[in-house]
């Protein structure tokens, strides 16, 4: 009797869990769930304004996803978030490694690196459309940058950084690389700092190197948060949006090659091209989603530990 | 190249390693501060002394940018205004409910609790931008375009802080003082609000400025939802900046705005910096 008391005293209390869960779950299912199915739902029709007249809403089945899969413009457009992703993930991770192992290597014993580690995490927390509306203040045409180089006499005429598909692309790299190498070395550095020092010590004990140490020891360790890396940069690389929309005003000048996945989206939004925008989003989500699972087991993996 | 470096070190002395860890570091360094001292310095220059050339020193035209800037046609202390609101109520409003989440799926043995956590963790990394399509049309069907509200109430549901805080009361929270709590006579509801919450008060604290951050310098969203000039919040407000005829504008103006926006989060940040950096790797990392 008492048993079944205590018993029936504890469901009363767990049925509080469900009550704590309201609020995010209404929150969600307005504001994330229902707009995620009315966007999938929109991709179904024919729906924009074309001049002043409003074609549409009209059902079109899955014709949205064929033209715009077969539209070369979406590929073109996925190659440039591609390119400036990589062109900014590759510095990054691989400076991010070296630090990281700086400052969790014992034997060193660098000094100031609360110091360093504060600077070099800084441009994560700027406000993206600041700093980018920076750059295009200083790489302007006669911004302190073409100042300096004048005036040190590299160059003897202003240099367009923005007339040049490569050196806009640069920036953008140069960007997302400062945002984000500081973030990666805090998280590959407290990877590394939970490896057994015991290891070390006994690879030390053996004669290794420090480059031997590095890539028998260290990287193998490491790969579990190397992959969690890679996977949440390629997603954040994919949502790629305000560098190239500020730099470039939204127009991904010269010549479309800095206009990403995300501001073609914003251009059907803006335009009120529902039918297009909603096919898009599903693409996105699609990619975003196969790329989450694997983060997904990764953490629901770790949960278990 | 660092690559090469570090193939380098293979066998050598740990006094040249050394050297060269911190020649790389001083590098990356500059690297990082170089534009924000250009940005402090080009915003205390008037726009003529910036035509003639950069100078490392600072001028004294620093009030006079402000001033032309506040009296400018920019309503900047709108924007500024704005985006305290939208930030301060986001932080709140997503810190304590996420922790409210988190304390239900950490402390309740409920049926389909297990689920329930999966699904979150499923959620968690599906970009807002995906769903911006049918969240505008919401938004225009509850006749709340155009306002500060649909920036704030879905943050409420925010699976990223959410994941966080489940992570630290896994590890910092005995479910005994929940019990102890229970047997005083304690509500379920206060004994989240006046004991977890001020238990999980570090993580918390991590998470409010994470948050803060987050929706200060966010731009996809107010982008499209604010239209009128008084609504807008700062980052909308700098990318119309960049849309004006670029060459009649005054550059301390903008210089100035830039570092208006830009310098808050950074004085906050190098105050709270020992707590932001070990809070980045906190949740994300665990062993």
């Amino acid at each position: 009797m008492d048993k079944k008391k205590s018993n029936s005293n504890v469901v009363k209390f767990n049925r509080w869990g469900y009550i704590f869960l309201i609020p995010f779950f209404v929150t969600y299912i307005i504001f994330s769930l229902i707009p995620l199915f009315s966007t999938i739902y929109n991709s179904f029709f024919e729906n924009y304004r074309s001049g002043l007249k409003q074609i549409g809403p009209n059902f079109v089945g899955i014709n949205n996803y064929i033209n715009l899969l077969s539209s070369p413009e979406i590929w073109k457009y996925l190659v440039n978030t591609l390119i400036m992703w990589v062109g900014g993930f590759i510095p990054q991770i691989t400076i991010a490694l070296l630090l990281a192992y700086w400052f969790s290597d014992p034997s060193l014993r660098l000094k100031g690196q609360r110091f360093f580690k504060t600077v070099i995490y800084m441009p994560n927390l700027i406000m993206a459309s600041a700093f980018s509306m920076l750059f295009f203040a200083l790489f302007s045409d006669s911004g302190p940058v073409n100042q300096i180089l004048l005036s040190i006499g590299v160059i003897k005429e202003p240099f367009k950084f923005f007339q040049y598909v490569i050196a806009s692309r640069v920036l953008v790299m140069l960007m997302n690389f400062l945002m984000w190498f500081g973030n990666t070395t805090i998280l590959l550095m407290a990877g590394m700092l939970g490896i057994d020092s015991s290891l070390y010590e006994a690879a030390q004990v053996d004669g290794a190197t420090a480059s031997q140490v590095f890539f028998k020891i260290t990287m193998p360790i490491l790969r579990p948060i190397f992959t969690y890396v890679l996977i949440t940069s390629l997603i954040g690389g994919l949502q790629m949006f305000d560098v190239p929309q500020i730099l470039t005003n939204g127009r991904g000048n010269p010549t479309d090659s800095l206009t990403t996945v995300i501001m073609l989206l914003n251009r059907y939004l803006t335009s009120k091209d529902v039918g297009r925008g909603g096919a898009l989003s599903v693409f996105l989500f699609v990619v975003t989603g196969i790329l989450s699972l694997v983060v997904f087991r990764m953490n629901s993996s770790k949960d278990k530990d | 190249m660092e690559n090469q470096a570090a193939a380098k070190t293979h066998g050598l002395p740990i006094g040249a390693r050394r050297t060269i860890a911190y020649i790389v570091l001083v590098f990356f360094s500059f690297l990082c501060l170089i534009w924000f001292y250009i940005l402090l310095i080009n915003s205390t220059r008037s726009h003529s002394e910036m035509t003639l050339g950069f100078t490392i020193v600072p001028s004294t035209h620093l009030l006079d940018n402000w001033s032309s800037l506040i009296n400018g046609t920019i309503p900047i202390a709108r924007g500024f205004a704005n985006s305290l609101t939208v930030s301060i109520c986001t932080s709140v409003l997503c810190v304590y409910f996420s922790a409210m989440t988190a304390y239900a799926i950490n402390t309740y043995r409920f049926k389909g609790r297990e689920a329930i956590a999966a699904f979150i963790l499923a959620i968690m990394m599906i970009p807002g931008q995906v769903t911006a399509l049918g969240f505008l049309q919401l938004i225009n069907r509850m006749k709340l375009d155009d306002s500060l509200i649909p920036l704030i109430i879905p943050a409420i549901a925010s699976p990223v802080t959410y994941f966080y805080l489940k992570q630290y009361m896994e590890s910092n929270l005995p479910l005994s003082l929940v019990e102890a709590a229970r047997i005083d006579g304690s509500g379920e509801f206060r004994t989240f609000n006046t004991i977890i919450i001020p238990l999980i008060k570090p993580a918390i604290s991590v998470q409010m400025i994470f948050s803060f951050v987050g929706s200060w310098n966010n731009y996809f969203t107010p982008a499209l939802i604010l239209h009128t000039d008084t609504k807008k919040t700062l980052p909308v407000m700098i990318a119309q900046l960049r849309g004006a005829d670029w060459l009649r504008f005054d550059m301390g103006q903008i210089y100035i705005m830039i570092a208006a926006s830009i310098f808050p989060v950074i004085v906050i940040y190098l105050i709270l910096s020992k707590y932001i950096v070990g809070g980045v790797s906190a949740g994300a990392v665990k062993g």
